[in-house]
């Protein structure tokens, strides 16, 4: 009859006998995040969430919140970065975000204007690390230019270095580099794109 | 050193063929607790793994201890009766799949099943195979051959007994 059926060539049948039914993987993910979690060995665990200025990546250590990246940065690429720079042990684990996604999106929603988290700075250092710690300082709704941010470290002519300590902002909107500006008004860069430093300032502007 | 992939990547792009591949091996019913093992154990060792190191052998070869370990564990704890009925449930899978045809890769010698998932499930090269199983490269293909032809002549003989289909 089907003397075809299992041929040395047919032996791909058993793949298909073995197809895996669907959310088993998911489980096994699941099961995983949390035995490594336990273990100890959940270096760098991050997730997506979609805000009104597009999917943003949450990656989080064992520390706190360590990044914070806009799509336009491409996701891969940034994760590509974290593996480099702190662990290869990266893996999609929502659950250490789950805090931080829920006060991003209580920021989005109106209902927050200052955020409560625990973070990890690590990925910058010097005076970078010191002009974004400073960042919550610029209040909701308000705006400070690159001048007035040196100012407020106390290195009042390092206003260029301010500015690159914005452009390498890894938590951007936790630690909120959208509120500082030029000091002529216009808007200057962002890690997001003009665009979402427009919309997030004009929400804030509306909710102020 | 070269660049390393999250490591969300390598189950990712993994994940299936090591689930099939610990299917194969121990059955349905201790793939998953095989898998999990082995992706933890993976995730713990990951940093030390050279950078060009072939990921798919890797795996395997962390899967196949893990199925051994899973196999001696369930042996120190089995009370010597005979074949459970349940076994024979929870190696095929429900509603995909020919019964006939994991019957007949249970009834397969150890080193014939593993040959056949290492080759022919995971993709792997038989020096690879070799190098997992112990021998030599001709050795794991006979295994495979033997395996894979083993099969062939059980899943048609049950066929044209016209046993369950």
């Amino acid at each position: 009859m089907n003397d075809s059926i299992f041929g040395e060539p047919e032996a791909s049948a058993l793949l298909a006998a073995a197809s895996v039914e669907t959310g088993l993987l998911e489980r096994l993910h699941a099961r995983l995040e949390e035995a490594a979690g336990h273990d100890g060995l959940l270096d760098v665990a991050y997730r997506t969430i979609d805000t009104p200025v597009g999917a943003l990546l949450l990656a989080a250590t064992e520390v706190g919140l360590v990044r914070v990246a806009y799509e336009s940065e491409d996701h891969d690429r940034v994760l590509d970065a974290l593996a480099a720079r702190l662990s290869p042990r990266v893996l999609r684990a929502p659950r250490r975000l789950d805090e931080a996604a829920r006060e991003i999106e209580e920021y989005f929603g109106g209902a927050r204007r200052t955020f409560d988290l625990r973070l990890d700075l690590s990925l910058s250092s010097g005076f970078r690390r010191l002009v974004q710690g400073h960042l919550p300082e610029v209040g909701y709704g308000h705006t400070r230019s690159y001048a007035q941010v040196a100012q407020l470290v106390g290195n009042p002519k390092a206003v260029r270095a301010v500015g690159s300590a914005c452009a390498t902002n890894p938590l951007p909107i936790v630690l909120p580099c959208h509120r500082v500006v030029r000091s002529d008004g216009s808007l200057g860069g962002y890690a997001g794109g003009l665009a979402a430093k427009t919309a997030l300032l004009r929400m804030e502007a509306l909710a102020a | 050193m070269a660049l390393k992939q999250p490591f969300e990547r390598i189950v990712a792009e993994h994940a299936e063929t090591i689930l099939r591949v610990c299917r194969l091996v121990l059955g349905v019913h201790d793939a998953d607790d095989a898998w999990s093992e082995t992706f933890l154990a993976a995730m713990r060792a990951y940093p030390e793994l050279p950078a060009d190191a072939n990921v798919e052998a890797w795996l395997v070869t962390i899967a196949h201890r893990k199925a051994i370990d899973i196999v001696r564990a369930r042996q120190r704890r089995a009370i010597p009766v005979e074949e459970v009925p349940e076994t024979a449930s929870t190696i095929g899978i429900p509603g995909s799949g020919d019964p006939d045809l994991w019957d007949a890769v249970r009834a397969l010698p150890p080193k014939q099943r593993q040959a056949v998932a290492y080759h022919y499930v995971a993709g792997l090269p038989y020096a690879a195979v070799a190098e997992i199983l112990g021998g030599t490269a001709e050795a794991a293909r006979r295994a495979a051959s033997d395996g894979i032809s083993n099969l062939r002549t059980r899943v048609l003989g049950a066929h044209s007994n016209g046993a369950t289909r």
